[in-house]
Order: structure tokens, then sequence, then C-alpha cells
């Protein structure tokens, strides 16, 4: 017999996959349960399914147009200072979406720098809200992931091919046609799909810069009938289609884009022999534009914030410690679940397809479903922080199992069978072998799942009330109630925390790791 | 004694037949090309690889269905042998208890074995503080300390230089002289095998050969030998 994992580590994965189709398949089919057939789709409804679909092409079209010069550029330069913004353009996977928002209202608000400007040259306004709020807000947080999905694709072209265009004399114009547009043109669409897919699920975005019948995506639907009107059925309804949506596009998206988004290693510049004179001045040009339109929503919020910090109201520190708690919780649970899986996963097809459901799952639906499953027994506000962790941590389990199962799988080819042969088994070979080899994926599922739930509005939202809000939920009201400054120092702190949350679980998964 | 009783493995479109047993205490190559299976062969002793036909026996008794931590067998292989994050002495108490819950006096049965290795004194280090050749001493004493009667070696000093692999090849001699194991060597060269094995097992087209007695064997390769030999 070839060593199999242990019976233990099967029963944990089983446990733990029936608990994620439980919170995924689970609450959708309650949602289902409630929903009482088709017949109340009323023209809201239609309205809604019509912006989120259209602002969802918009927003990837955007973002992929814009992330080829500045892909194209970082990939043909190397300059003081390039790591760092390769590293910008990461952060905004778990930067707290709200605080983007609120940084990009501080630039391009009524009384931001943009519209200073504009008025000052005697141009109209621009404003950060409605249908081009909201798509400025989700090309801001995924022009940056694009760039990385079309740089990769550019350092994959072998530098052989480069240097052997250049032996052969060709200028810019035919290196793109001949090498670049062949490479695009196999990771646009992945990317495209992705940055679509995510699009479709915004909710944190549409509910503080959209609304009203032209700017309200399905998830802000769902929030709204649920909160405004209690109309469970319409709720119902909105979630079916919101998962039908989500489901399809994630589905394609995650077979087309995974293996790029976390592929590592963007260190590399391809030397080119083309490409001298203006082309550099371009380069330049649309790398500082970038870096600009990244940087200065996120110095809005810290030049504002350090001063809203003194007047920050009590409720505001209470919240960041519940946030706290609700991240730590979340990022333990993850782990618990995410963990046996990776160990379980021998094949791994089951646990690829468990593990991509909560890509599909919209967080507002995942709510509904818990709302009606429990709110005869329980009031909602009393078990808002448990649920919010509960569903953070299922939302955050694709990405810790995706650093999770490669590394492994290397183990098993490795220090596994060492410890196979040795015949290590049970928790002395949990403590001596695994955990250590998987010291380092464990820190980074850690930092991320508690940096993602941290900056996390949604699922919040639907059961809150005063006394239960996370930091994010409170930022929101601050900013709905238009006391910008100290929305400005809760942003700040969340910021500080969701970095310093993803920095130090990180940091403790490489310190001292082994050879 | 190890016995193959027609025993197949197969990984992919690859499959490797092996119908032959060693008596204890033997000593013996596995020389053949590439990609011939010498690995295969001893990954399906060793648990590593499931028969599709066929049993594995140790003294009459069938093997092939335990796991590969519970076999007469330790395993020396390519790479890895060593835990990078576990010092000197916790890797080498491993071959006592695998859950390294040491008493006083298996812990100076560890500094023992150490010693008799050439490495007293260094059981606090870590595997990369060490040398090739000490990393490969550090599982030789682990070796001794689990004391199993089959020893299968998969090239673990493939990477030392040629004085270096003698010294190793000497102490696993002395460690499998004194508790008469039985050893399989996998070898790329033709002279380990003269000095190591008094037998040698050739592995080519699919076929683990019956093991037949070195020295003549090497001076009279068969067709499948001689095109590797060169």
């Amino acid at each position: 017999m070839a060593a199999g994992s242990q019976p233990v580590t099967r029963s944990l994965a089983a446990l733990a996959a029936a608990l994620v189709l439980a919170v995924t398949l689970g609450t959708l089919a309650a949602v289902a349960w409630r929903a009482e057939g088709f017949a109340g789709v009323g023209p809201a409804a239609r309205d809604a399914l019509w912006f989120t679909l259209w602002q969802a092409v918009v927003s990837a079209s955007l973002s992929v147009v814009l992330a080829v010069p500045v892909a194209r550029a970082l990939a043909r330069r190397r300059f003081r200072g390039r790591g760092a913004v390769i590293t910008l353009m990461g952060a905004p996977f778990i930067l707290p979406t709200i605080v983007a928002v609120l940084g990009l209202v501080a630039v391009f608000g009524r009384s931001g720098v943009v519209n200073v400007a504009l008025r000052a040259l005697g141009l109209p306004e621009v404003s950060p809200y409605g249908p081009q709020g909201v798509i400025l807000a989700h090309v801001f947080f995924n022009l940056p992931l694009a760039v990385r999905l079309v740089l990769q694709g550019w350092l994959s072209i072998p530098a052989e091919r480069f240097r052997l265009a250049a032996s052969l004399g060709m200028e810019a114009g035919a290196v793109q046609r001949a090498l670049e547009w062949p490479m695009l043109r196999s990771v646009l669409p992945g990317a495209w799909l992705l940055i679509f897919a995510l699009c479709l699920t915004s909710f944190a975005v549409a509910l503080a810069l959209g609304g009203g019948p032209g700017a309200t995506t399905v998830e802000l639907a769902i929030y709204q009938a649920f909160r405004f009107d209690y109309d469970l059925g319409a709720a119902s309804v909105l979630g079916l289609v919101q998962f039908a949506l989500a489901g399809v596009a994630a589905a394609l998206a995650w077979g087309l884009a995974r293996p790029a988004v976390f592929a590592g290693g963007l260190g590399g510049v391809v030397r080119r022999w083309d490409g001298g004179g203006w082309l550099r001045l371009q380069d330049a040009t649309v790398i500082a534009l970038a870096a600009l339109f990244l940087l200065a929503p996120l110095l809005a919020v810290g030049l504002r914030g350090i001063t809203g910090l003194a007047e920050m109201p009590a409720t505001v520190w209470w919240a960041a410690l519940r946030s706290l708690l609700v991240a730590l919780a979340s990022a333990a649970l993850c782990l618990a679940l995410a963990l046996p899986m990776a160990l379980a996963a021998r094949r791994g097809l089951w646990v690829q397809l468990v593990g991509v459901l909560p890509i599909a799952a919209s967080p507002l639906v995942i709510g509904t479903g818990l709302f009606i499953l429990s709110y005869r027994w329980v009031r909602p506000d009393e078990i808002a922080l448990a649920v919010t962790a509960l569903v953070n941590a299922v939302l955050a389990l694709p990405f810790a199992l995706a650093a999770l199962v490669p590394a492994t799988r290397e183990m098993r080819a490795g220090s596994g069978r060492l410890a196979d042969s040795l015949g290590m088994s049970g928790w002395p070979r949990m403590r001596l072998v695994t955990l250590p080899a998987l010291r380092r994926p464990i820190g980074f599922a850690l930092g991320l799942a508690a940096a993602l739930s941290m900056g996390d509005l949604g699922v919040i939202a639907l059961f809150a009330d005063g006394d239960t809000a996370t930091l994010p939920l409170q930022l929101y009201r601050l900013m709905a109630s238009y006391r910008i400054d100290q929305a400005a120092g809760a942003a700040l702190l969340l910021l500080a925390l969701s970095l310093g949350l993803f920095w130090g679980f990180d940091r403790g998964g490489r310190a001292n790791a082994g050879a | 004694m190890l016995a193959l009783e027609g025993l197949r493995l197969t990984q992919g479109s690859f499959t490797l037949t092996a119908d032959w047993a060693l008596p204890p205490g033997a000593r013996a190559a596995v020389i053949g090309p590439s990609g011939a299976g010498k690995s295969t062969l001893l990954m399906g002793i060793a648990g590593f690889v499931e028969p599709a036909a066929g049993r594995v026996l140790w003294d009459g008794a069938e093997i092939s269905a335990l796991p590969p931590g519970a076999r007469p067998v330790s395993v020396l292989f390519q790479e890895e042998n060593l835990f990078g994050h576990l010092s000197v002495a916790r890797n080498t108490g491993l071959g006592l208890r695998p859950d390294l819950r040491l008493s006083a006096e298996e812990l100076q049965r560890v500094e023992a074995a150490l010693d008799r290795v050439g490495l007293g004194g260094k059981g606090g280090r870590l595997p990369r503080e060490l040398s090739g050749g000490q990393r490969s001493r550090v599982a030789l004493a682990r070796v001794l300390l689990r004391a199993r009667p089959v020893l299968l070696l998969d090239e673990p000093f493939a990477a030392l230089g040629p004085a270096l692999k003698r010294e190793m090849l000497a102490l696993v001699e002395e460690i499998a002289g004194e508790s008469r194991a039985t050893v399989l060597m996998v070898t790329h060269d033709p002279a380990d095998a003269r000095a190591f094995a008094g037998q040698t097992v050739v592995v080519a087209d699919g076929q683990a050969a019956p093991p037949v007695e070195t020295g003549p064997l090497l001076d009279d390769p068969p067709e499948a030998l001689r095109a590797y030999l060169g």
C-alpha cells in the first residue's frame, strides 16, 4: 500500500467540505425556497441586472485596455522603484474597499483636487457618485490586477525570442506584431473575464457610490430589498439571479485566469533592444500616471486621516476591536477549513470543486440565506459578528487553498515521503513535519484571510445594528453622514490594521523558516 | 530473505516486472540505463509504488500491504533524506521513535550513533550547517538506529565526490555488515558495483533480472547491459 493521508485528516476535510457546501449551496437552497417563483421580478430588478452587466463590461474593458501600456512599460524598463510600483499593483487585493472609495471621493469629489483644477480651468466638474463613480472605483481596484496579469504574459515570452528579433533588426512595431500580439490574445480574454466576474459581485462600491435607479447592482438591490423593504421574497429572487450570474462568470474566469493570478515572480525585466527615444518618455509617463491614480486616493485618506484620528468617537475604536476579533477568528477558521482540505487532496478534484464554490457565491446571498434559516430563533444582531467571521472564512477559502495545495503537493514528494519511510503519523507528524513545511503558505493564507475579513463590508451590513458594527461598516456610516474627517481617520486605522494583519502573519510564516 | 513474487509495478504506461529473491545479508547493486526503472523497483519494495500484480515478501510474510514506515525497510533517497528544520540529533532520533518522544536512554543511543558516524558533538546543528558528506552521515546514523533488515539506497551519494562516496559506501558496509542487513543499491558506476556488491540486478527493457554474481556479469555483460556500459 502506498502512503495515504491520515484518516483523521480525511474526516476533518469532509467536515470542512460539508460546512462550505452548507454555507454556499445550503443558503442558496434556503433563498430559493423563499423566492416563490420569478413572478415578482419587477422593473427595479431588471434595471439592477442591466446595470450590473453593463458596468461590469465597461469596468473590465477599461481596466484591461489601460493595463496594456502600463504592463508593457513595466516589462521593458528597469528603474529605481520598479519593485515598489509592482508591490503597489498587488496592494488593492488586500486594501479595504471602503477605504479606497473614501480616497476616490476625496480626490474626485466636489472639493477634491481634480474638481478644484477643473473649476480653475473653467471646465465642467466630475462626480465620483453614480454609474461613473462605480466604474471609476472598479477600475481603481482592477487595473492593478490586470497589469499584473498582463505583465506576467510579457515576462513569459522567452528572452531568446526578443534577442532573435533584435538580431533580425526588427523594429518595435514588428516585435509587437510577431511577439506581443499573440501573447496579448492569449492573456487578455482571461484577465477580462476575471475582472468582469469580480465586478459582477461588487457590493461595497455600489453601496457607497451607486444607488438610485441608474446605479444599483444586483447585490445592492438584495441589500435594499432586505434592509429597507424587508421583502425576503424579492431579496431571494435577486439572490438567485446573482448566483447564476456570478456562477457562470466565476467558473469561466477561474478556469482561464487562475494560474496567472497566483504565480509569483514579477521581478524580472525583459531585456529589450527596440524602443528607445520617445518610447522611453511614453513608458515613463504611463507608469507615473498609473502610480498617481493608485496613490493619490490613498495619500488623500492618509493626509485627512491624521487629523481625523484625534476626533474619532469611541464607537470607532470599539468597532475596530470587534473587527480585529472577527478578522482573527475568520483567519483561524479559514485555516482550519483549508488545511485538512489541502492535505486530503491527493488528486484534488473534489477539493478544487468545493474550494471554487465560494468564488461564485455572493456574500449577500449567503447572508440572506443565513437570515432566512436563523431569524425565527435568534435576533440577527446577536449573531452578526459570528456570521461575518464564518462567511469571511468561507469566502477567503479559495485563496487559502490556492496557496496551500501546491505547497502540500511539493511536501508530499519531498519531506512527506521521508516521513512515510520513517513511519511518522498523527499529531507528531503534523507538528514535526507538516506544519514546519507549510509554514510560509500558512502564514500567507492567514494574513490574506485576516486582511480580507478586516476590510470586508458585505454580510455585516445585513445583520448589524448600532452596537455590532465592524470598522468598515462604522466607516461607511461616518461617510454617509458626511463626517469626512472622522471617516478618514477611521479609514487610516482600518488601512493600518488590514495591512498590519497581512504583513504580520506573512512575516511570521517567513521568519526562521528552515532550509 | 527478501522475495519478489511475480511483482509488476506500473507507472503510467511504464511497466517493470521482477521475480526473484535475495538471501539475508546479501548486497546487490541495481544497474541499468536511466529511465529503465531502477528507482521504481526500490520504491516498490519500500512501499511508495503499489504493485499492480504480485507480492513483496520478507521471511515468507507478505509486506506489500504495509505502509512504508511499517515495512522492515530503511530507505535513503536521492535527496531530501533529512528534515531541514530539525536538528541533527532530532533527525537521527526519528530512527528510534517517529514521534521523537525520546527517553534519556534513547537520547544516549542517538549520541552514540552520531559518535559512530564521526559526528559526535554535532547533534545540535541544523542540516544546512553541515557539508554534503556530513549530511549523508546523519542519514546513516539514523539507519543504524532504525535497524531494519533491508536497506535500500537510491543513489543517496550521487552528489558526493568519488573519495567521499567510497567513504560512505565503506560506512554502509560496516553498518549493514553488523546487522546482516540485505542491501539493494542503485548505481551508475560499475566500479561501485564491483567494490561493494557481490551480486547485481540488471534493470532493462521493463524487467529487473534475477541477481547474478557481479564480477562475471561485468566481465562478460549481456546485450542490454553492454549498450549501457559502452
